[in-house]
């Protein structure tokens, strides 16, 4: 580069908002591997001498954690999949079949992606208890299969598609549902992805929405199970730093294998959007 | 079958593949939009037994009158006004920095987005830990320095700085994200060009760079400051559930969330719904129009 210094420079604040960035990370592990009694003294040592790897251990052990675990699963790959199923239909048909209504019902559904989910809370909220859906599995997760997001962002995919491709298909014999699970699918994989990766931090990190319609441990979703874990271990940091990288951990793993299909979800739905 | 005009069959055909999306639509989001709108009037509303008085402006009339709403107000306005700037700000500066350096830009771009994918009540329970008095890292950092201690979370002068940075933290690597792929979109053409007319890293930067990103800037800002507009998640974590010193750190979701969960108002939290919505979309459409209005004086590409 022709300016060394600008660049040495650039590297330097870079590298400092790096840090910042990483820092409650560290501080977070760092915390999750001392002895339980040290953190709240002035004389807690940044690396204690023996790592207290057990935190780790204790907290399977403690609070109904695996649960919460297992719930967080399950909502997650639920959501995530019943909202790629009602989408990709919904998209195919937008843009290779023909109906009435086609384009006003297009339009509302893109109107409807400004809708912020928190005005829909305390209705949802109502419907969700005529139903007797509050504390069941169905009220995590069936008010959010219906995303006009991910439909416009599998709408702009499909529309770039070639209509000779499908007619090709078509002569050779296959239905729409042949067409659209074994050629338009697959082809698109990379933005079906990159919308289910987005869906899948959505719901893994869900707050509000579980907080308020489970009450019961058996239900509750990582992120609720962590604030009740809160008031159950009073002070106890490392177990509770121990708790919140369980938490975290997951999706930075995932995270770093399909980095490109994020940023690619991330550009592309807010870029034409 | 493209490019045909729709008949009956077709039609029948295109609502089975839509009947899923467009029920759950109807019932979850189409649905309670109208019904959000319409108990936001109720007035004597009790959810228990489902007995409504008359349809009225009551409801905006206690949140008008009622300081704990306006503090929420003030704070909401607050946070945004100082996190948004801030976050786009240093969004931009560390976007153009990953943009010039030769090496390591992958890496960067790999931390910089790590909060993006991180639970926000998870991280949000480590900040907690990072502000206390007592041990927390602020303050052993800030001992080093010889500074004394500050308590981040229980100073009422202090606590809503601390959601502030918390909040910048959360949501600068989306931004960063959004000013990259706009410096990719950017044709190196008009740089080059500019440099050989003779013009200086800042004159390129104010006058081919930075025109051209308004359109992803734009973007940001309206983004950053609806996220920010609709902070819950940060708030709850870091004061474990209550909303600050003193409710130092109530804002608008907070208080949506205290009345319609905690006190049971369903009809003054619908109302509250609304007015947050009215405030976002008035937000969105005055920066979209300003966007449009631009473009055409740029003569609109």
């Amino acid at each position: 580069m022709a300016h060394p210094i600008r660049t040495t420079l650039w590297y330097l604040l870079l590298t400092a908002g790096a840090i910042l960035t990483l820092l409650p990370f560290g501080w977070m592990v760092l915390t999750s591997l001392q002895p339980a009694a040290t953190t709240l003294t002035a004389t807690m040592t940044w690396l204690p001498k023996s790592l207290q790897w057990l935190n780790y251990w204790h907290v399977w052990q403690a609070a109904p954690f695996a649960r919460y675990c297992l719930n967080s699963l399950l909502v997650t790959v639920a959501t995530t999949a019943g909202e790629l199923f009602t989408s990709l239909l919904a998209a195919f048909a937008f843009t290779h079949l023909r109906f009435y209504g086609q384009r006003w019902l297009f339009a509302l559904m893109v109107a409807l992606m400004l809708v912020p989910s928190e005005l829909l809370l305390i209705p949802n909220f109502i419907t969700l208890a005529h139903l007797h859906w509050v504390n069941t599995y169905a009220g995590l997760i069936v008010p959010w299969l219906a995303s006009p997001f991910m439909l416009v962002a599998l709408h702009q995919a499909f529309k770039a598609q070639p209509q000779t491709l499908y007619l090709a298909a078509r002569l050779d014999g296959a239905s729409d549902w042949q067409y659209l699970w074994h050629v338009l699918v697959p082809i698109n994989r990379p933005i079906i992805t990159a919308v289910a990766l987005l869906q899948v931090i959505g719901s893994w990190n869900a707050f509000m929405w579980p907080l308020i319609v489970t009450n019961a441990d058996a239900l509750r979703t990582l992120p609720v199970g962590l604030m009740t874990f809160t008031s159950d271990q009073g002070t106890n940091y490392p177990l509770l730093m121990a708790a919140s990288v369980c938490v975290i951990l997951p999706l930075f793993i995932l995270y770093l294998a399909c980095q490109k299909y994020l940023i690619l979800g991330v550009t592309a739905s807010r870029l034409k959007g | 079958m493209l490019n045909q005009t729709p008949t009956a069959k077709s039609t029948l055909k295109a609502l089975l593949y839509l009947a899923p999306l467009l029920v759950l639509t109807a019932v979850f989001i189409l649905w309670p939009l109208l019904n959000a709108f319409l108990i936001s009037l109720y007035t004597k509303y009790n959810y228990y037994t489902g007995h409504v008085g008359a349809l009225g402006w009551a409801n905006f009339g206690y949140l008008w009158h009622d300081p704990a709403f306006h503090l929420a107000t003030r704070n909401t306005l607050l946070l945004v006004l100082i996190a948004m700037p801030v976050s786009v700000a240093l969004a931009l500066a560390i976007a153009l920095g990953i943009n010039q350096i030769p090496r390591l830009a992958g890496f960067f771009q790999t931390v910089y987005f790590l909060p993006f994918v991180t639970s926000t009540v998870a991280i949000g329970l480590v900040w907690n830990w990072i502000f206390r008095l007592d041990g927390g890292l602020l303050n052993r950092l800030l001992s080093l320095l010889h500074i004394p201690a500050i308590d981040w979370l229980n100073d009422p002068h202090y606590s809503l700085g601390a959601l502030i940075l918390v909040c910048i933290w959360q949501g600068l690597g989306f931004n960063i994200i959004l000013f990259l792929a706009g410096l990719n979109h950017i044709d190196h053409r008009f740089a080059r060009a500019a440099k050989l007319d003779g013009a200086s890293d800042w004159q390129r930067f104010t006058n081919v760079t930075w025109p051209l990103l308004m359109p992803i800037t734009i973007l940001v800002i309206v983004n950053t400051s609806i996220t920010n507009f609709k902070v819950f998640d940060q708030v709850y974590a870091l004061f474990h559930g209550a909303a600050g010193p003193g409710d130092a750190d109530l804002t608008l979701m907070v208080y949506l969330y205290q009345k319609f969960y905690v006190e049971n108002q369903m009809a003054v939290a619908a109302a509250c719904g609304v007015v947050l919505f009215l405030c976002v979309s008035a937000l969105t459409l005055i920066t979209v129009g300003y966007f449009h209005h631009r473009q055409r004086q740029l003569g609109g590409r």
